[in-house]
């Protein structure tokens, strides 16, 4: 993107800059990544509920006699599945099996999908998904710029949600999507989240959002919550060894290289990217996405350090950081596989020295059980 | 507001330095902006720099940034605490989280830097 290209603002910009966010430019958009603090947001997630703006991901409709069977062919997971109101993760691969987009895809009715992409692919992910379309009875249609959107995350999620929509109204279950109207148009409320911790998304047309942000602020402060950043939003999700398209994921590694296999049906029939997967199944993949912990003290490692190992770089990281809740530097890399397995020794190159780290078992982080 | 005590001189860049005991630092409105400071790179003790150098690292849970010497000369001390604690960036950035302290050679250098007036100023 060319720098004097004007970065796109979320519907609730001012109500950011009244708040005294810090704002800052990503994927194109000018973005709140703290209001507080990144730890203490971070901390807030964990322990009560956070709010997060998520205005600038993307949703796309996808709507008709064919849609099921297009999905199925556009995407890695199987939409047959899905009952309505039902979604699911899933892949948008190239004819390469790299991963353009992963995303979150919800049947509404038998014939209309939900789809929430990540904000950098709206563009990409749309003009892929209409030049397959070919001849088939499929609508697509981008509602990305009439739509704002919410996350809110944590434990207190559930108290926020009936502060806010009334005692009466239903919690949305992991994966699932309830969809109500009102004056002001369609509300879409989503059992998903990118922390771990239990919570839920809220999509609202964009001249409302600026209303129910402030609504679920209050309510989530009354309980110890926040509002919180892309900062706290990224080393929560980064606990949890999700991936982030454009770090982790890219159009040069597979769903099963990612170790997204989880997430790719073989058994449903042809998909873009099948073959490559297929061949890679059977021969056995030669670097996996690995997570790494800090062994000793040293400055967090961020994305694009070498790795080190048996004296060479082996790698260079995706991403990486201080991970608030273990207070150590944590992060991933596509690590040949003979140090993908959990307790391998290898090092970070941070500004020409190393530092000793050790391959782990991803999620970094466990809720600590009751 | 930003903190901006008057016996210190400044680079634009956000660093302090102390011209009675070579003390160097990054200011109050430095720390805030990078807020949780989670790591700090010390320079070597008897490093010789030169004003502008960069000479240490600051680094949040979001970035690292680069410190750049105030002044030319010899590093002399180090804040050894930074290394346990380096959040006294934060909490105390012109006490007890100084970085390091250099014996300065030339006073010219010194008066080339911003005052308590300007800086203020500067981040205003």
């Amino acid at each position: 993107m060319s720098e004097n290209t004007p970065m796109k603002r979320s519907p609730l910009h001012d109500a950011h800059v009244a708040l005294g966010a810090r704002l800052v430019p990503f994927a194109g958009w000018e973005m709140p990544v703290q209001y507080s603090g990144i730890v203490d947001e971070h901390k807030a997630v964990r322990a009560s509920a956070g709010v997060f703006d998520i205005s600038h991901m993307g949703q796309f409709l996808v709507e008709g006699r064919d849609a099921e069977a297009f999905l199925n062919r556009m995407l890695t997971n199987n939409i047959s599945r899905l009952a309505p109101g039902h979604g699911q993760y899933t892949l948008l691969l190239n004819e390469r099996g790299g991963v353009i987009d992963d995303l979150i895809a919800y049947r509404m009715s038998e014939r209309e999908f939900f789809l929430v992409v990540n904000a950098s692919m709206i563009d990409v992910d749309y003009a892929w998904l209409q030049k397959h379309i070919s001849d088939t009875d499929v609508r697509l249609v981008d509602i990305s710029a009439e739509t704002g959107g919410l996350a809110i995350q944590g434990p207190k999620s559930r108290a926020v949600l009936r502060a806010v929509l009334g005692e009466g109204a239903t919690y949305p279950e992991r994966n699932t999507i309830q969809l109500s109207t009102s004056g002001d148009g369609v509300l879409y409320l989503c059992g998903t989240g990118y922390t771990g911790e239990e919570g839920f998304e809220f999509f609202a047309p964009a001249a409302t959002i600026t209303g129910w942000f402030e609504k679920f602020v209050s309510a989530a402060r009354e309980r110890g919550g926040m509002p919180v950043g892309l900062g706290a939003r990224d080393t929560l999700r980064l606990e949890m060894g999700y991936p982030l398209n454009g770090n982790d994921l890219s159009p040069d590694k597979t769903p099963l290289e990612a170790g997204l296999g989880f997430f790719v049906d073989f058994e449903k029939g042809k998909f873009i990217g099948r073959e490559v997967l297929v061949k890679q199944k059977s021969e056995g993949v030669l670097t996996r996405l690995t997570g790494f912990r800090m062994t000793a003290p040293s400055p967090p490692p961020r994305a694009h350090y070498p790795v080190f190992a048996n004296g060479e770089v082996i790698a260079e990281t995706c991403s990486g950081g201080l991970s608030p809740s273990l207070a150590q530097g944590i992060g991933m890399a596509y690590l040949p596989l003979a140090f993908s397995r959990p307790g391998c020794a290898i090092e970070i190159v941070i500004r020409d020295r190393r530092y000793p780290a050790e391959t782990v078992k991803k999620p970094f982080y466990r809720k600590p059980s009751n | 507001m930003s903190y901006v005590p008057d016996h210190l001189h400044y680079r634009d860049s956000h660093e302090w330095i102390d011209p009675q005991t070579g003390a160097v630092g990054i200011t109050d409105h430095a720390q805030n902006e990078l807020t949780d400071v989670v790591f700090v790179e010390l320079p070597k003790l008897g490093a010789l720099v030169n004003a502008g150098d960069q000479i240490a690292v600051v680094e949040s849970v979001k970035a690292a940034s680069d410190i750049y010497s105030p002044a030319s000369g010899e590093v002399i001390e180090i804040n050894d605490d930074l290394a346990g604690e380096p959040a006294l960036i934060n909490t105390d950035p012109f006490g007890r989280g100084w970085i390091y302290k250099i014996k300065a050679g030339h006073a010219a250098e010194l008066d080339a830097l911003m005052d308590a007036a300007a800086y203020r100023q500067h981040i205003a």
